[in-house]
């Protein structure tokens, strides 16, 4: 079905945001009431206590509504050719049953958008973004014999995170889903079809990513909690979801970085190198998107260095600016949090080069509110490497039970 | 030498003869590869009935560099000029015909007030045009570039605007990005004249006098004309005569022309050009090459799109390309006689461009997707100056037919022998009895000239002269210094700064940057 007649199916000019398949469960258990406007779909912020749905994801497992994400099939005789020039990594790499993050440039080497490449079956892609990118995904096509269909509503999503998510997974009757690696896919029969499972997540927990046709995803959604039930499975809302993200040291289009086709001045954009991201880049492929702007780059230095710190106290640094040891400002906070698991104030920081080499004297400018009066308090900040929330069940496989 | 220093020329046009015959002066390895079976790409005589030679594209020389001609020594291989100076007359129907040479008439009848503005207007554009003239040798500035050439070439060009004096320098900019029609409006009275004058800012391009950009159209027009006193020339044996001399120069500073070599594709090891593979599967390998065809079917098919980033071949794709001009040939059992104009001036560059108000109606049809039921022309009969191109008392008419677009509805038989019954219809109109002179004609429509030339779109100039496609944003931005974003590619064409015309200039310019660019011994 095109997206057309989808949009007409859903009467789109009826009602300017729509709801997931996974709706009259979700709307049921949002107690709260609590919601935004997630890519044209209604999302739940929290649930029932946002703490609460943090904990289920680090102690239990708990269940994320992601159908909003844009997905896009990628097939075709010239599919890998296309994704090989249109992200930095070598796309060659990510084999069948295999997932891997990326990101996409301009012709300036600035980060268009992250995602990641599902590789369903030989030679057949789906690109997951953060961002709406048929427009440029389309305008980087030409020349390419290759199929490209925007389908993120033909694909209902949930993410299954926690120490008890691979449990539940069998429950539900995906047998050997503890053998599954990281960044693998797996096809398990269901409800008279398919579900496939990846094992992704955006948690950096043991966690799986569930797809599964929109007419059979309420079945999925009542496997999971009737089964999940003695597991302590739990909805979740982007309010627990972002503390985990931050914890696992995934950043965020629109929050860690500004995507360049929507950037204006010319300094708020950034390059993979800039965001911590070399190791994205794959200077070996002969082209790609970005690849000439990004070896001059290398060769000339970069604008900003993106850090992760540890920040002194408990008051997250959200939108801090970042100081030198002379009170000149040398960076600016894009994410903050208190992290219940590293038992730290974490901040991902996009600062100016030099700064942000480990050891640097760095301090933060927080501003907090106690009973409507405002105070300010100069943090301390040690740039730190690694996630800081990174458990051994993450990469274990067999994935164990707990 | 090895064969990374080799360099291959993709296209024997004049631009890619000048730029084979300086890097071969300058001693590097240079093999041109054409694909027909003669040297000059749109500059060419070609036989289109038998015994009858004309020139097969553009049919007057008055853009060509004269420093490059000096340069190459043209005349010593064999560049003979048959006429030159050729003056303008703007046909009438009724014959009270407007015979100017320069900004002077002639004869013909104008107001005391239009003489006097036709030669003011005829000096105040040779200035501008001079503004275009200085930068046609430079290296345009890059955008954004920063370098210490980049802030010198953008400050020259302002400098160059700004030297023409204050009047001037005001005028230059009000006009520079409007439309003749508005210029021509403000400063003349007859219809004629505007219609004639009016039609040296279309000729060739994918415009009408109201559109804008005409005016700049026209200084490219102008700009070749300043350094040469002669100005509109005609070459003995056609166009394809200076094709042949710069062919010359470039075998006698020791390039290899191979003509009926058509390539296939420039091929790649790594992010580095290595060579060409000829239609035939040939492969040459070289360290360089430099490609005198246009930009699109450089990059998008000799190239391919996927070997370079989406935002350039984005702007690649919308190069505007499109041509709006048919090439007319007849062949002629005798002298036409148009009415009431002196057999002795049949030989000068005769228009059929009434008035604005027909002009615009012209374009109007052609911009809707069809020809023109009633085209303005630009004639020569190159036959009265020349005696080799047609049998003793016979003649060739050639014309430029404004406008054909290159539009599905309007190419192929049909459109074709509707568009040449419509201009012999004009014609006869202006020279009763010529349509029973002819002995056989040929009509080429934008589409025929892009299949012909290998010309994508049917463009004479690769691409449309506009503000937005000039100097440091032709073809595209980030690629107007001649080197492409692949290593060792270069373009050469009309395609580049400074743009079409049979000038020299891009070829010239283009080698002095691949001279730039070579590593140092």
């Amino acid at each position: 079905m095109s997206i057309k007649d989808e949009m007409n199916r859903k009467e789109h000019f009826r009602k300017a945001v729509w709801e997931t398949p996974f709706h009259p469960r979700t709307a049921a258990l949002n107690t709260l009431n609590e919601w935004h406007r997630w890519k044209d779909y209604t999302t739940a912020d929290a649930y029932f206590d946002e703490a609460l749905e943090y904990a289920a994801i680090r102690n239990a497992c708990a269940v994320f509504d992601l159908t909003p994400m844009t997905k896009h099939l990628i097939s075709g005789p010239d599919a890998l050719a296309f994704l090989n020039r249109l992200v930095t990594r070598d796309v060659a790499k990510i084999k069948p049953g295999k997932v891997g993050y990326c990101v996409w440039c301009d012709d300036n080497g600035q980060v268009i958008d992250d995602g990641t490449i599902f590789h369903l079956r030989e030679g057949v892609y789906r690109l997951c973004s953060q961002e709406r990118q048929l427009d440029w995904l389309t305008r980087s096509a030409y020349g390419f014999d290759v199929t490209i269909v925007e389908d993120t509503h033909d694909v209902a999503g949930l993410a299954l995170q926690g120490p008890t998510s691979c449990a539940v997974l069998k429950a539900i009757g995906c047998e050997g889903a503890e053998t599954m690696k990281p960044f693998d896919i797996r096809y398990f029969p269901f409800a008279g079809g398919e579900l496939m499972v990846s094992r992704t997540g955006f948690t950096g927990d043991l966690g799986y990513e569930l797809w599964i046709d929109p007419p059979r995803a309420l079945e999925l959604w009542d496997a999971l909690f009737e089964k999940g039930k003695i597991h302590g499975i739990r909805p979740m809302g982007t309010h627990a979801l972002e503390v985990a993200r931050i914890e696992a040291g995934f950043i965020q289009a629109q929050v860690d970085f500004h995507p360049a086709d929507q950037a204006i001045m010319l300094d708020r954009s950034r390059s993979p190198l800039e965001l911590d991201l070399a190791w994205l880049v794959d200077f070996n492929k002969p082209v790609f998107n970005g690849r000439r702007a990004l070896l001059e780059e290398k060769k000339k230095g970069s604008r900003f260095r993106f850090v992760k710190l540890d920040v002194e106290g408990n008051k997250p640094a959200r939108s801090a600016y970042i100081y030198d040891k002379d009170k000149n400002v040398v960076g600016t906070v894009t994410s903050a949090e208190w992290s219940p698991s590293a038992k730290a104030n974490i901040a991902y920081a996009s600062m100016h080069m030099p700064w942000g080499r480990p050891g640097d004297e760095l301090w933060a400018e927080i501003y907090y509110q106690r009973e409507l009066k405002w105070s300010r308090v100069m943090a301390r900040c040690r740039v730190v490497e690694g996630a800081f929330w990174d458990p051994p069940r993450k990469r274990a496989t067999p994935a164990q039970d707990f | 030498m090895t064969e990374r220093d080799r360099i291959v020329i993709v296209g024997a046009g004049h631009n890619g003869l000048v730029c084979a015959a300086t890097l071969a002066r300058a001693s590097r390895e240079v093999v041109v590869l054409e694909a027909a079976s003669q040297v000059g790409g749109a500059a060419v005589t070609r036989e289109f009935a038998k015994g009858f030679r004309v020139s097969g594209c553009a049919h007057l020389s008055f853009l060509l560099d004269t420093g490059i001609a000096r340069e190459l020594k043209l005349a010593s291989h064999g560049l003979k000029w048959a006429h030159s100076g050729l003056k303008t007359v703007a046909l009438a129907q009724a014959g009270d015909h407007l015979v100017l040479n320069g900004g002077k008439l002639e004869s013909g009848t104008l107001s005391e007030g239009d003489r006097k503005a036709l030669a003011a207007y005829h000096a105040r554009m040779r200035k501008f045009a001079c503004v275009l003239a200085k930068q046609h040798n430079r290296m345009p500035p890059r955008l954004g570039g920063g370098g210490r050439s980049d802030v010198v070439g953008a400050a020259r060009l302002g400098l160059d605007i700004r030297l023409l004096g204050r009047d001037d320098m005001r005028e230059f900019l009000r006009i520079a990005g409007i439309n003749i029609y508005d210029v021509l409006e403000e400063l003349f009275e007859s219809p004629l004249l505007k219609g004639a004058l009016g039609l040296d800012a279309v000729l060739g391009a994918n415009l009408g006098p109201r559109s804008n950009n005409s005016v700049l159209a026209l200084l490219h027009r102008l700009s070749g004309q300043l350094q040469r006193a002669d100005g509109f020339s005609i070459p003995e044996g056609g166009m394809g005569a200076i094709s042949e001399a710069l062919a010359g120069a470039a075998r006698a500073a020791g390039a290899t022309i191979r003509t009926g070599s058509p390539v296939a594709r420039i091929t790649l090891e790594g992010d580095r050009v290595s060579g060409v593979e000829l239609e035939g599967g040939e492969k040459i390998a070289a360290g360089t090459v430099v490609s005198n065809a246009d930009p699109a079917r450089t990059l998008l098919q000799l190239l391919g799109a996927r070997h370079l980033e989406t935002g350039f071949v984005h702007r690649v794709r919308h190069f505007r390309n499109k041509g709006m001009s048919a090439k007319l040939h007849l062949a002629l059992e005798a002298l036409p006689s148009f009415s009431r104009l002196p057999a002795e001036l049949a030989g000068e560059r005769l228009v059929i461009s009434p008035d604005l108000v027909y002009l615009e109606h012209a374009f109007d049809h052609a911009k809707h997707g069809q020809c023109s039921p009633d085209p303005a022309l630009e004639i020569t009969i190159p036959s009265l100056h020349d005696k080799t191109l047609a049998p003793a008392g016979k003649h060739v008419l050639s014309a430029i037919v404004q406008y054909a677009p290159f539009d599905d509805r309007a190419s192929g038989d049909g459109p074709r022998r509707e568009l040449l019954a419509r201009t012999l219809g004009v014609l006869d109109r202006h020279a009763p009895g010529l349509r029973r002179q002819v002995v056989a004609s040929e009509l080429l429509l934008p589409a025929d000239i892009e299949r012909e030339f290998r010309i994508t779109g049917g463009h004479w100039h690769h691409g449309e002269l506009a503000l937005d496609q000039l100097m440091m944003m032709r073809p595209v931005p980030g690629a107007a210094q001649y080197a492409m974003p692949v290593g060792g590619l270069f373009l050469c064409g009309a395609g580049c700064h400074p743009g079409g015309g049979v000038m020299g200039s891009a070829g010239r310019n283009a080698a002095n940057a691949v001279l730039a660019t070579e590593r140092p011994a």
